[in-house]
Order: C-alpha cells, then structure tokens, then sequence
C-alpha cells in the first residue's frame, strides 16, 4: 500500500523561478492494481510519479510505503528501497547511449552485488521474452522507439520490483507499438505486479488495463 | 564478501564500457599522462642512480683525504707528511697518491692522470678510460703522444682499456706509471698530489680528521662523507634544473587534465541522473568514476614509468645525457644498475595520479548528489 498525505513539491522555491508542482495532494494506491495519473502537460503526473517512487523527497507532506515512511529515510536508504521496491520506465526510454540493449537491462542490478552470470541470465531472458533476444547487443542508438521503449520495461524489470512506475510509456510510440507496450504491461500486471501510469493518450485508458484514474490538474487532484 | 566483490567488478565492468566509449578522449589523456610520468620518472629514476652509483664508486675511497694548501690553493705535499700520519692513532694506513690533469686539445677534454696504488701499468705503457679511447680512437697496442710540462712530446702506448663497468669514475682516465707521471708533469720525486688516510674504525672518522689538523695545520681533510654529499648536492642541482623546467609540462599537463577530466558534459551529467534513478547510490556512480580515473591513470602511470625504466636502464639515457651526466665532451657509456625504489615509486604515483583521480572526483561529486528525478522531468 501506497499511501500520500498532503504531499505538494515546489521546485526553486523562495526564488522568482518558484514552482508548485503537486500541491496538497493525498491519496492510497492498492496494490497489485494498476493506477492512472491522468492530466494535461504540467498537471503534476511527473512529479507525483517521482514522489511516489522517492526520486524526489516531498517540500511537504508523507510518503509511506506499507505503512513506512519513505520520505524521510536518508538517502542511502531510500535508494536501496527504491532500488528493490520500484522499477521505472522513464518517459524519453532514458536509456545510455554506447551500451548495448543488455548492458542498459543490467545496469540497475550493478550496485546489488547479484552474480554477474545470473544477472545477464535474466536480463537475457527479458530481451527474450520481450522478443529483443537478436537485439541484446545492440547498441542503445540503434534500437527502434519500440524496441528502445521495451528495453527500458526489461531494465525496470531486472531487480524483480513489486511496483512498476511508467511515466508516459506510449507518448513516442505509434499506435501499433503502443498496443503491443499495453500488453506488456497487462502482462506485468498478472505475474501481481503493482503499476502506476501517467498518461494523457487515450489509448491507454480504452485498452481495459487501467482499474484506477487519478485525474490530475495544476498539481491537485481533481475530484 | 562475494557481493562486495561482484560489485566491485560490475563497477570496474561498467567503468570499462565507459572508458571505451569516449576512447579518443580518454586516449589523448592517456598518452598525454604517460608522457608525462615518462619525463618525470626518467629524471628521478636517472637522478638517483646516478647518486647510487657515486656512493658505490665512494665505497672503496679512503676514510680521509689529506691536501696541502698554498695560499688557499692545491698545492703537491712532502712525501715525509706520509710517516707524520702514520703514527696517529686510529689510523690504518696512509697512501702518497700522485693525480692530475691535463687539457688535451686534440680531443678538447681535460683527463686525468692517475698512479693506481696497485696494478700500475710499466713505464712508458697507459690503461685508458673507455670514453678517451672512443674519443682518440685508440686501441690497445696504439701509441697516444701527449706534450708535457715542458712542452717535449711522451708517447704512451697504449696496454689496455679500463672495463666499462667502472666508466662513470674512469671515463676521462689515464692510468700510467710513476716514473712516467713524474716526468711528464715534472713533479720532483718525494713529492704527493695528496695523501689517503685510511681508518680502522668508522666512527673515529672525526677525530682522527681533528688529529690530522693538530699534526699538520693548514692543510685541508676531505672525508668521503663530504666527497658523496658533494656527489649528491650536485647530482640534485642538476636533477632540480631538470624538475623546474619539466614544472611547465607538469603544469601543461594539469590543466590539460583538469579540462578533459573535470569538465562533465550534459551527456555525462545525464548518464549520472539515470543510474541514480536506477537505484545507484551516490558512491556508487562516485566509485564507477573512481574507477575509471584509476584505470586511465594508473596504466598510464605503469607505461610511463616502465618507458622511463626502459630509457634510463636499457637506452643509454638519450634525452638527458647533456644536463644529468656533466661531462662536456668525454660522455661515459656505463649500465646503470636497474633498481626499483618502492619509496620513490609511491611518491612518483601520488603526485600524478591522486591530483587527476582528485580533478575527476569533484565534479562527478557535485552532480551526483543532485536529485535523480530531474531524469524524469527533462
């Protein structure tokens, strides 16, 4: 369970730049569903989708995670917990450019100490499962938007996190790509899963694998 | 342990990768740190050899050396000053040496004639330093002719050429016989360039200079100690001159370093902002880099200093022969002793790889403890 109370982020506050990005915002995410963030560009979904996953700590206001409150742990912690807990999928792919397909899944398990070997295992057999097995050693430049969206789903993937967190995963995409990133995620979604989406494509919403809206507007819920 | 371990190598992995794709980058920095060890090292690898190879040339030197001074000038010193020295206690043995100079102008080199205490060659016959008889282009069985004193020519034939071992002290050297030494620079027999004083105890080097003093006043008492700091003050001039005018590379090199290495581009910046949105902690990307830094300039540091050991040892020392060496024309040809000195190889690899694995730190630093979710906002 997710839980946020009273949340709001203000980015270079006190300065003439200032920014409320999330303002008062509380709400509990069940887990093994899968949650919308809906809103226009600079409703907030970014943002919230970052405090949720404690990218970023809160100006005000609670994270908790199974009734823990993630928003105050030190820095170290939060990144262990971030790091076992929550798999990203960022909204530009975000994937480093020179390495290849596999390298790129691997690289969130480096700082576990997992057994080389049986860290390229699996991330061998997400490339695969996500049909990208002949694209491993591609490099990340290489890669199509649809094979580059799903590389980054295999990456988010490779330290087995409860909770998915995909900001925008069908904005660079085509429509039949974008179908084929849904199924994925509806596939996520049934190993148990928890997933968390921002998204304002329609297409996401009419695929039947969203169970919860959250619509979103100047950073504050809309009831 | 195990994982500390495959987290090490998942770093040392990625720090690789990393390396390999800014290869022209970290290729210019890498050639550019080896040269530099290179000059650095060559001087104090050669430096120091040469002080070792003074000190062991000094091991066989007497304790004490005893000169006569006429108004504060060098002057030849009575043979009968021999058995006043004898006598003093703590003194093993004293020997009459007979040396000189003299300028040759076919070879424009000023040599040394010497009288070895032992193995002296016969009267009208000469052993050559190595370098004489490169620069003469003598060989045994040739005849050398000299003017002397009085201006009349003595030729000397040549019996043998001193072994190259011994070329850093004997490179200018002729060593001949008495009669002949004394005929040529006519020196009246009876009479010594100087004394050596040898002394049974080392720790009565002192004292028994004060006696010498006592006996013969006037005079002046080298001991060996002063002859090797004399060596090394030298020898560290030299290296020091040497140092100063390879500060402007050093410098050249800093800053050279400090842009390529300190100066992160977006790209960079942004590669740090994913791998902490993907749960790498801030001394994880602080350890990749370290690795990194410490790849680039360990290797380089390790080429340089084997290229240095290389040239010093095994090349004849071509780049500072003229500033290090200090002959001006009878340049010896001599091995120097290969030694690797741990003290010296720590202090040559903390003034060159701490200050670069310190300019890449810093700024790595700085963007790594800025919050990942600028990742997901760009």
């Amino acid at each position: 369970m997710i839980e946020l109370v009273a949340v709001s982020k203000t980015f270079n506050a006190g300065q003439a730049n200032e920014y409320r990005a999330v303002r008062e915002v509380s709400l509990a995410l069940e887990p093994g569903r899968v949650t919308a963030l809906r809103g226009p560009s600079g409703s907030g979904k970014t943002t919230l989708l970052g405090l949720i996953g404690g990218l970023t700590r809160p100006t005000s206001g609670r994270v908790r995670l199974d009734g823990r409150d993630i928003s105050a742990l030190p820095e170290r912690f939060l990144t262990r917990l971030r790091r076992a807990t929550f798999g990203f999928v960022f909204q530009q792919f975000q994937l480093i450019r020179g390495l290849s397909a596999l390298e790129n899944v691997m690289l969130p398990a480096t700082p576990t100490g997992r057994p080389y070997a049986q860290v390229r295992r699996h991330a061998l057999d997400l490339l695969e499962g996500f049909g990208l097995g002949g694209r491993a050693e591609a490099k990340a430049q290489w890669l199509s938007g649809g094979e580059a969206q799903r590389v980054a789903i295999a990456r988010a993937l490779i330290n087995d996190p409860a909770i998915i967190l995909a900001d925008e995963p069908t904005s660079h995409l085509d429509s039949a790509l974008s179908t084929q990133i849904l199924a994925i995620l509806a596939d996520l979604r049934t190993q148990g899963r928890t997933l968390i989406v921002s998204s304002h494509d329609p297409l996401v919403f009419e695929a039947g694998l969203v169970e919860r809206v959250i619509d979103l507007r100047d950073g504050k819920l809309v009831p | 342990m195990r994982a500390w371990i495959e987290r090490q190598r998942g770093l040392v992995d990625f720090a690789v990768i990393n390396l390999g794709r800014r290869w022209g980058r970290n290729l210019g920095l890498f050639l550019a740190y080896t040269l530099l060890v290179f000059l650095l090292a060559s001087v104090v690898l050669y430096g120091d050899a040469l002080r070792r190879e003074a000190r062991l040339l000094l091991a066989d030197a007497p304790e004490l050396v005893v000169q006569r001074l006429t108004a504060g000038r060098q002057d030849v010193l009575p043979a009968e000053w021999r058995e006043r020295l004898s006598g003093l206690r703590g003194v093993h043995a004293v020997e009459g040496r007979l040396w000189g100079y003299y300028y040759d102008p076919a070879s424009a080199a000023n040599l040394t004639l010497l009288v070895p205490a032992a193995g002296a060659p016969a009267p009208g016959r000469v052993l050559l330093g190595a370098a004489l008889a490169r620069v003469r282009g003598l060989a045994p069985g040739d005849v050398l002719s000299l003017r002397g004193y009085d201006g009349h020519p003595y030729a000397f034939t040549v019996a043998g050429i001193l072994a190259r071992e011994s070329e850093l002290a004997s490179a200018d050297l002729m060593l001949v016989h008495e009669t002949d030494f004394r005929a040529f620079f006519g020196m009246a027999p009876g009479f010594y360039t100087d004394l050596a004083v040898y002394v049974a105890n080392p720790r009565e080097v002192r004292r028994v200079a004060e006696k010498v003093l006592d006996r013969l006043p006037g005079t002046r008492v080298i001991a060996r100690e002063e002859m090797r700091r004399t060596y090394e003050a030298s020898f560290n001039w030299r290296q020091g001159l040497l140092l100063t005018l390879l500060s402007t590379v050093l410098l050249a090199f800093v800053l050279l370093a400090w842009d390529k290495a300190s100066g992160l581009s977006a790209e960079e910046r942004r590669e740090i902002g994913i791998l902490k949105a993907l749960g790498w902690e801030t001394g994880d990307v602080l350890r990749m880099k370290l690795w990194e830094g410490v790849l680039v300039s360990l290797c380089a540091f390790l080429a340089g200093y084997v290229l240095a050991w290389l040239h010093i040892f095994y090349a004849d020392v071509p780049l500072f022969t003229a500033v290090l060496k200090g002959w001006s024309v009878l340049y010896p040809r001599f091995t120097l002793t290969p030694e690797v000195d741990a003290g010296q190889l720590v202090t040559l690899a903390l003034l060159t790889v701490l200050p670069y694995v310190a300019a890449t730190l810093v700024p790595v630093w700085r963007a790594a403890t800025l919050d990942p979710d600028e990742v997901m906002r760009e």
